[in-house]
């Protein structure tokens, strides 16, 4: 495993921690914490007990031979992290960083949220254990996820409305990193991605490793082998992470991350942050960004609200730099086609961002032999995205 | 050679006074009154200006400015378009410039281009609001090398080691944050406790202290020089200035920066 990041939270040059320095001493208490309590056996062992009880751990690997069949040459495998208790693997870094904060004596958890996923994670942990919660959600994104908006409230959470910038998550992670600013003293930040400032790249890669490493022993003992490529889709990037950091000194098994390109990667309307971004500072952290020539951050799309977002975690922009992992991007069509496809080869309805990764491993398919294996992190179920893909399809629900 | 704004703590410090640091935005609501708004802050008794750098996403900053960095954006507002202004306003006016901003633009424009630019345009201090000492190494080196000071924050979280950090690098004065939260008016003035940061960190650095955020009225300006070296305002002006409607903002400057000079001047030192 690499030692990565330093004690400052560099990657390389990504990460790093660019935050005002009312924020720092939080920071410095934070990393203190996570490097004590990840040390702790107590704590592991309440975690791992969580996830076997709540979670639902370990989750199923998962032989996806009819789509196999159809697409053609590798064997397409599944980590199935949509069967996770709230539908998708965020709840692995919420249960792991709810768990800390209550160590860390934290009365109220606040969190940031784009379609509402990580806010539902985040609320369903804070009600768990007894933590007040607050998620901030952009105006727009209010509007378009009302159900995941009910469900926050259903479980005893706030949602607070952001009105400012652009009203999606962007600005939903601005207004959170304000709030923290003004209440540093009793708030914890319970950041969603591998992403913001160190030490949240490392603290939720490592929570999120759980999946990686359950995949690696899963792969193993069904098949006394390896998978030779991972396919996970990336956003802020912590599924993939959980994924490609427990493979990261197995040389043999390539690591792809798969980008949103939207409506194209031309058109400008996308999320592929390391595809089409330059380096720049963003939310705490050095890292590949959608901006303009001037350091203004643009906006991203894509039909995947999870994918979101104009930046990427600091440890997949040093992946790429250093070749260990390669991204490519799919876009909202290829997307919606694989989400489809699986569906009606496998009974498995995905959700939107991992139907990204289904794509790509689609494609790289059939120029592998068969007797090669290809290992998806299919991140969440899609229950939340059948609005969108009906209206996409042009369907009235 | 002393620095302009160190020329400035020698005369108030000779006048028994504390000084006073007035910030807006560059570009907000447009370019042209900016312009006119800085040069008359400038002339009413500024004593050192903070030029706002507009960034996209400004997470240290509380609505007043936020919509003040968005307006600027959308009227064409950018780095290049502030040290043009820079290089306008040091045809007319000797009071210190401070560019404060997002670390993102100066990254972008590279530190060392940044720091040559802003130099030869006039401008005479840096602050970026995020970026901590332990990430400032570039931009450090590349303002030491054009001779323009650093500013760094402090905040009521920081503790001895972090003022020693900050000290560390830091040049010009020390910008001390009087709130823990975001920028923006409040309606009490800085708590006591801020009083004895200052005095903490006087103790770590012989740098000039200023004290910010929140500070909304002559009355909070004038209980904050009593112990301040200087006396900043940004968020209240920025309001002024906007309420004011491009017609009425050069006016509303001015007069707002004659009260603001008027309660610190009311404030003797020993």
């Amino acid at each position: 495993m690499h030692a990565l990041p330093d004690a400052r939270g560099h990657f390389g040059e990504f990460g790093g921690r660019y935050v005002p320095e009312t924020l720092m001493p939080a920071l410095l208490e934070l990393q203190q914490a996570y490097e004590h309590w990840s040390n702790d056996a107590d704590f592991n062992r309440e975690l791992a007990e969580l996830h076997a009880a709540y979670t639902g751990r370990p989750t199923l690997l998962y032989h996806c031979e009819r789509l196999s069949d159809r697409t053609g040459g590798a064997q397409i495998w599944l980590k199935r992290e949509d069967l996770c208790h709230t539908g998708a693997h965020k709840i692995n870094n919420g249960l792991g960083q709810g768990l800390l904060a209550k160590r860390m004596g934290m009365t109220r958890i606040i969190a940031e949220t784009g379609a509402g996923q990580h806010g539902v994670a985040t609320a369903t942990v804070c009600a768990l254990l007894g933590i007040e919660c607050e998620v901030f959600m952009g105006a727009e994104d209010v509007r378009r996820q009302a159900l995941n908006v009910f469900r926050m409230r259903l479980l005893g959470a706030k949602v607070r409305t952001v009105d400012s910038g652009s009203r999606t998550l962007k600005d939903s992670i601005n207004d959170a990193m304000r709030e923290w600013v003004a209440r540093v003293g009793d708030t914890y930040y319970l950041i969603g991605s591998t992403m913001g400032p160190h030490p949240y790249p490392q603290m939720v890669r490592d929570f999120q490793s759980v999946l990686g490493r359950e995949a690696r022993a899963q792969m193993l003992a069904a098949r006394g082998r390896l998978p030779d490529m991972l396919v996970a889709c990336v956003g802020g990037g912590s599924n993939a992470m959980g994924l490609f950091y427990p493979f990261i000194d197995d040389e043999s098994v390539a690591m792809v991350g798969v980008e949103a390109a939207g409506r194209g990667l031309d058109g400008g309307a996308h999320s592929a942050s390391i595809s089409r971004g330059r380096v720049g500072v963003l939310h705490g952290k050095k890292t590949y960004l959608l901006q303009d020539e001037l350091g203004q951050i643009q906006e991203a799309h894509s039909i995947a609200p999870g994918l979101d977002y104009p930046g990427v975690g600091p440890e997949h922009a040093w992946l790429h730099d250093t070749g260990r992992a390669r991204y490519a991007a799919v876009t909202d069509d290829e997307a919606v086609y694989a989400l489809r496809i699986l569906a009606q080869t496998e009974g498995v309805i995905c959700a939107l961002e991992s139907s990204h990764a289904v794509a790509y491993a689609m494609q790289m398919a059939p120029a592998m032999g068969p007797d090669q294996i290809i290992l998806v992190n299919l991140s969440g179920r899609g229950d939340k995205d059948m609005p969108a893909v009906a209206a996409y399809l042009g369907e009235e629900l | 050679m002393a620095t302009r704004i160190a020329e400035v703590i020698t005369r108030l410090r000779g006048q028994g006074r504390a000084g006073l640091v007035p910030f807006l935005s560059v570009g907000d609501p447009d370019l042209a009154t900016s312009r006119e708004a800085l040069l008359a802050v400038a002339e009413t008794g500024a004593d050192i200006i903070e030029l706002g750098v507009p960034f996209s996403d400004p997470i240290a900053d509380g609505p007043v400015i936020q919509e003040s960095s968005q307006r600027a954006l959308r009227a064409g507002s950018s780095l290049p378009r502030v040290i043009e202004m820079v290089a306008w306003l040091r045809e007319r006016t000797d009071v210190p410039l401070v560019l404060f901003g997002y670390y993102n633009p100066f990254f972008r424009y590279g530190d060392e281009n940044f720091a040559r630019d802003a130099k030869a345009a006039g401008a005479d201090a840096v602050l970026s609001s995020d970026l901590p000492p332990e990430e400032a190494a570039d931009l450090v080196a590349a303002c030491r090398r054009y001779d323009l000071d650093r500013i760094f924050l402090l905040a009521p979280t920081s503790d001895e080691t972090r003022m020693r950090a900050v000290a560390q690098v830091a040049s010009g004065f020390v910008y001390m944050v009087s709130v823990t939260g975001v920028t923006g008016a409040r309606a009490a003035a800085p708590a006591a406790g801020i009083e004895d940061l200052v005095t903490k960190a006087r103790a770590v650095t012989g740098l000039p202290i200023g004290v910010g955020f929140g500070i909304s009225s002559a009355e909070q300006a004038a209980s904050v020089a009593r112990y301040a070296d200087l006396v900043i305002v940004g968020s209240a002006l920025v309001r002024r200035v906007f309420e004011a409607g491009p017609g009425g903002a050069v006016a509303a400057a001015r007069d707002f920066v004659a009260e603001l000079r008027r309660g610190i001047d009311g404030v003797r030192k020993s």
